[in-house]
């Protein structure tokens, strides 16, 4: 995307002055920071010998943090490159289509965590002699929790993109490299970023689970934040989780400051609507940025470049001729429907024989029923959540003023990986005596519940306020005004709180049925749990029969369940 | 030799479900001749956009070819621009960056880019925008963004698709004044105006040439010569004449468009006959208007000392296009409320009744000539008191609408028929559970 200078900016003219010493030092200082932290992959790694340790000296908490903070980020930018180009054929090529949406269904409800050991085994075999093995598995798991939704919403906005525009595109000939920098990627460009920006946040806790983590009867340690927690819970000190809270609390805000509120304020431009809206986001990094020259010189600089990048993709990648696709002749289209459908029957049977003849029947079952409790434990979670969260966020809601000063707290704290506060509810379980099966839901919840009170938030705003007015004209009071008014007015949000509630919770249950306190470990019964110990074994046919079981209560969660209300919120509940 | 000439096109969309094909266009013939600015006129449904979208090669005809300058076409036609309704500028752009599209599109250096666009920019008077962004201008001034990003190519043949009808009245009558001064002045960017629009006056004033299009399928009624020296005037009697005749024409789908054009007070009224009894009863189209509107128009009419009105007056007081005037009519007619002939619309007396009457009356008054006149809906209520619960999914109706119309029209079709049939109390509609039931 080529920045473009605001209008101001261009009158102002002069010499370099502070903005620019800022915007000079600022590059170094981060390529410096890069560059030290990416050399630390390189360490030799020979497991089970030569095998990186994390010190607990908080004085090293700077650097762990930096280390997780660069996985993060090229996850970040792996995620976006797939979503690019996943969701760009997936728009264009209806046969690619067809298979390419159903998959990213079934993809967003694997649960992530129960990928980690196969993914590590595969990426040391990848990167003998190095940590890079290791790295690429943490990355490649933070991204596998980031990427599905942006692929989806870009895919969504692809297919959104008002029809006259694409036919003045069209009309004008542009070419589908220019198609897509000019049109596509600037109208996806907000959900886009706002999805990777919620993606992120959630990805703290994967680095976190990521890093530490033993696969095969191998404890395999990455250093980084969430190693470091991991070391700290052992030797149970809690000096140490302390300051790596204290530090992940530091990183989460800086990241925000420096990277998203200024991608946040500049992506303001590519608001679809024509007119001019209330009140543009704003960012202090932003600002300087556009009143430094360097920014605007550079890009001046590199107009020639775009202007050869242009011509070279749109000689590569062609122009589209006409604005509807050419049908496939039906038999064709019939030749393509049944190899499809072989395929899938093939990988299905494939999975049942795996499945059936290394653990049998009955484990099935078993594994259904922990799936079961599982389910159980999501739902009362979502239930508590609900009933608890859901008049604090309306009341945070109807107070303009509150909201403003309360919704980037909310959003810190869903961001903030919740398993670092893991190893306290633990302590607590352990000295107040309460079994690990209900206290895994509290476990689940420290994650999961900030969707629903956010949601409760936004929903509360959405109200128009004359019929808040109205309500309290005609004197509706307690149970009578949520009735009629509060919870039709946020069942939308609700629901969209509510799956992305559910979706974290699963994924937390790997995480949250087992826990353990220096040597002391509790267990919950439930399918979270029987992962757990199936990756911690190396025990392959019950990870597969576990995380099959699980995508497919999940799945089946969202099929049954919240598409209906999803259903029931577009039909009847829409504001 | 023609600029652009489409032959015996027609496009047929496939309905859902391999119920066969929904005709949007029947067989169309029409050229754009070198130096004139031609007009299409037609009412929705007439496929007036469809077929600007097949002449610029946005989408592919079922049937026929298009030819420009005698070479069939394949894919967008690179010698014409156009001009779109919604403006489709690029909001992320500076006014400069979206007029240079095209131009950068074609891989036009930037130097003779920037040159190019500014001299457009000039020409629909934005200087001083260049570096504004669509949002910060009214809406006439986006849409003369658009003209200078299709001016800068400097097409043979310029598109316009409703270009004026998304800008106030005054802005529109403004804009479209300009436009009609730059081609009188000999000095337009193109050789010829191609316009969509279902404005009659628009029309007449800018065009040299109107064709009439047809509805259901969309084709071509005639055409006709406006004949006015340039720019034209509005009071000439001539003007008028031609407005009024193609009011009437366009009331009345049954007559020929000959397009011979006499004085206002001339011309034989033909029969009207709105009654085709063939096929299914679900195969006539209602006209989507609310019953409020019909009683609405009704009542102004009715206030008229003499109770009939003429439709360009009419339209022109209540500022309706004919898009949203001519359905109100058509149900009125439908109804046996009122009768068209000549440009002229008169009340029956029930008509008289009905916009006079109590809610109460009207509604028996309604129900009367609903049950009487529009098929469709006794026979939903005949289907209703056949069943032992007095009810129906209204998907089954949907289904039987769907044999003869695109989804969406048959979705719009029921929609329709529940406000008229609820307003006569003739059946109930749960929106939640999607029935249909008779009143108990």
């Amino acid at each position: 995307m080529k920045p473009l200078p605001e209008p101001e900016s261009i009158r102002r003219s002069g010499s370099f002055g502070l903005p620019d010493l800022a915007v000079i030092l600022g590059v170094l200082a981060l390529l410096g920071m890069v560059a030290h932290v990416g050399a630390g992959s390189m360490v030799s790694f020979r497991p089970p010998d030569v095998s990186p340790t994390v010190s607990l000296d908080p004085r090293n908490l700077p650097d762990y943090a930096a280390r997780s903070t660069l996985r993060m980020f090229i996850a970040l930018a792996a995620s976006l490159l797939f979503t690019l180009i996943y969701g760009w054929v997936a728009a264009h090529n209806r046969r690619a289509e067809r298979v390419l949406v159903p998959l990213l269904d079934i993809l967003q409800s694997v649960p992530v965590l129960g990928f980690l050991s196969i993914t590590v085994t595969g990426f040391i075999a990848l990167f003998p002699g190095s940590l890079l093995g290791l790295e690429a598995a943490s990355i490649f798991a933070i991204f596998t929790s980031q990427v599905w939704n942006m692929t989806f919403s870009f895919y969504q906005s692809l297919r959104t993109v008002p029809k006259e525009l694409g036919e003045a595109t069209t009309l004008y000939r542009l070419s589908r490299w220019q198609r897509f920098t000019r049109l596509e990627l600037p109208s996806a460009a907000i959900p886009l970023l706002w999805n990777a920006m919620m993606s992120f946040g959630g990805g703290w806790f994967f680095v976190a689970a990521s890093e530490a983590i033993s696969v095969l009867n191998h404890d395999y340690t990455l250093p980084g934040i969430g190693s470091y927690v991991a070391a700290a819970i052992a030797a149970q000190d809690l000096r140490a989780l302390g300051w790596a809270m204290a530090t992940m609390a530091v990183v989460i805000l800086l990241v925000d400051q420096i990277f998203w509120r200024p991608l946040v304020a500049w992506s303001d431009r590519f608001r679809l609507e024509l007119s001019a809206s209330g009140d543009a986001p704003e960012s202090w990094l932003y600002d300087l940025l556009t009143t430094a020259h360097i920014p605007r010189l550079v890009a001046e600089a590199s107009t020639p470049v775009l202007e050869g990048v242009d011509r070279l993709m749109s000689a590569l990648l062609g122009t589209v001729q006409d604005h509807e696709e050419e049908p496939a002749p039906p038999g064709q289209e019939r030749l393509f429907n049944l190899a499809l459908l072989v395929l899938i029957g093939a990988l299905l049977a494939a999975l049942i024989h795996f499945v059936l003849t290394q653990v049998g029947l009955a484990e099935v079952a078993t594994v259904f029923r922990l799936g079961l409790l599982t389910l159980a434990r999501v739902s009362l979670l979502l239930v508590l959540a609900t009933l608890i969260w859901t008049p604090i966020g309306v009341a945070i809601g109807f107070h303009p003023r509150l909201a403003r000063l309360l919704q980037p707290l909310v959003q810190f704290l869903a961001s903030f990986p919740a398993n670092f506060i893991f190893p306290f509810a633990t302590l607590f379980f352990i000295h107040s005596h309460i079994p690990i099966g209900w206290g895994s839901i509290l476990l689940m919840a420290l994650g999961a519940q900030w969707y629903i009170l956010f949601n409760a938030i936004a929903g509360a705003q959405t109200i128009p306020s004359d019929l808040r007015e109205m309500a309290d004209d005609v004197g509706l009071k307690g149970l009578q005004r949520w009735r009629k008014l509060i919870i039709p007015g946020i069942f939308s949000s609700w629901v969209t709180g509510g799956v992305t509630a559910s979706g974290g919770a699963w994924n937390a249950s790997i995480v949250s049925e087992v826990v353990s306190w220096g040597t002391t470990t509790l267990a919950a019964s439930g399918l979270g749990a029987y992962i757990a110990e199936a990756t911690g074994r190396g025990d392959w046919p019950r990870i597969a029969l576990g995380i099959g079981m699980m995508s497919l209560f999940v799945v089946g969660f969202n099929r049954f369940f919240w598409r209906r209300l999803y259903d029931l919120a577009e039909r009847r509940y829409h504001l | 030799m023609d600029l652009i000439t489409v032959d015996h096109v027609s496009k047929r969309f496939p309905l859902p479900d391999g119920k066969g094909e929904f005709t949007v266009l029947g067989d169309v013939t029409l050229s754009v001749h070198r130096g004139e600015v031609l007009a299409l006129l037609g009412r929705s449904g007439s496929g007036k956009s469809t077929l600007l979208r097949i002449m610029s090669g946005l989408i592919r005809p079922s049937q026929g070819e298009v030819r420009s300058n005698g070479i069939p076409m394949r894919g967008a036609n690179p010698n014409l621009a156009m001009v779109f309704q919604s403006f489709a500028l690029l909001p992320w752009l500076t006014v400069q960056e979206n007029v240079e599209l095209g131009l950068a599109a074609r891989h036009v250096p930037l130097a003779e880019r920037q040159e190019r666009a500014l001299k457009a920019i000039d020409i629909v008077g934005l200087d001083g925008f260049e570096n504004a962004y669509p949002k910060e201008l009214s809406g006439g001034m986006k849409q003369r963004v658009g003209f200078a990003r299709a001016f800068v190519l400097n097409p043979e043949v310029l598109f316009m698709d409703e270009p004026f009808s998304a800008l106030d009245v005054l802005t529109a009558e403004n804009l479209r004044g300009e436009i009609d001064d730059l081609w009188n002045a000999g000095t337009f960017p193109s050789k010829s105006i191609l316009i969509v629009t279902h404005n009659i006056e628009e029309a007449v004033y800018l065009a040299d040439r109107v064709v009439i299009l047809g509805s259901k399928p969309g084709r071509i009624r005639g055409e006709l010569q406006v004949s006015l020296p340039r720019p034209h005037d509005r009071n000439h009697p001539r003007f008028k004449a031609l407005v009024d005749y193609i009011y009437s024409v366009m009331t009345n789908p049954d007559i020929a468009v000959t397009g011979e054009v006499e004085g206002p007070e001339s011309g034989v009224g033909p029969e009207p006959s709105p009654q085709r009894n063939s096929g299914s009863p679900f195969a006539r189209p209602l006209p989507h208007v609310r019953v409020g509107g019909i009683s609405g128009l009704l009542e102004l009419v009715a206030e008229k000392r003499d109770g009939d009105g003429s439709i360009p007056q009419l339209a022109q007081r209540l500022q309706l296009e004919v898009d949203d005037l001519l359905p109100l009519l058509d149900a009125a007619v439908l109804l046996g409320f009122a009768e068209v002939a000549d440009g002229d619309v008169r009340l029956t007396a029930i008509g008289r009744d009905f916009a006079s009457t109590t809610i109460l009356r009207s509604k028996d008054l309604f129900r009367q000539q609903a049950l009487g006149r529009v098929p469709v809906l006794s026979s939903i209520v005949h289907t209703l008191q056949e069943k032992e619960n007095r009810a129906m999914r209204s998907d089954f109706f949907l289904g039987i609408w769907d044999d003869y119309f695109p989804l969406q029209e048959a979705e719009r079709q029921l929609a329709t028929a529940v406000d008229w049939g609820r307003y006569a109390e003739l059946f109930e509609f749960d929106a939640i559970e999607g029935r249909l039931y008779l009143p108990s």
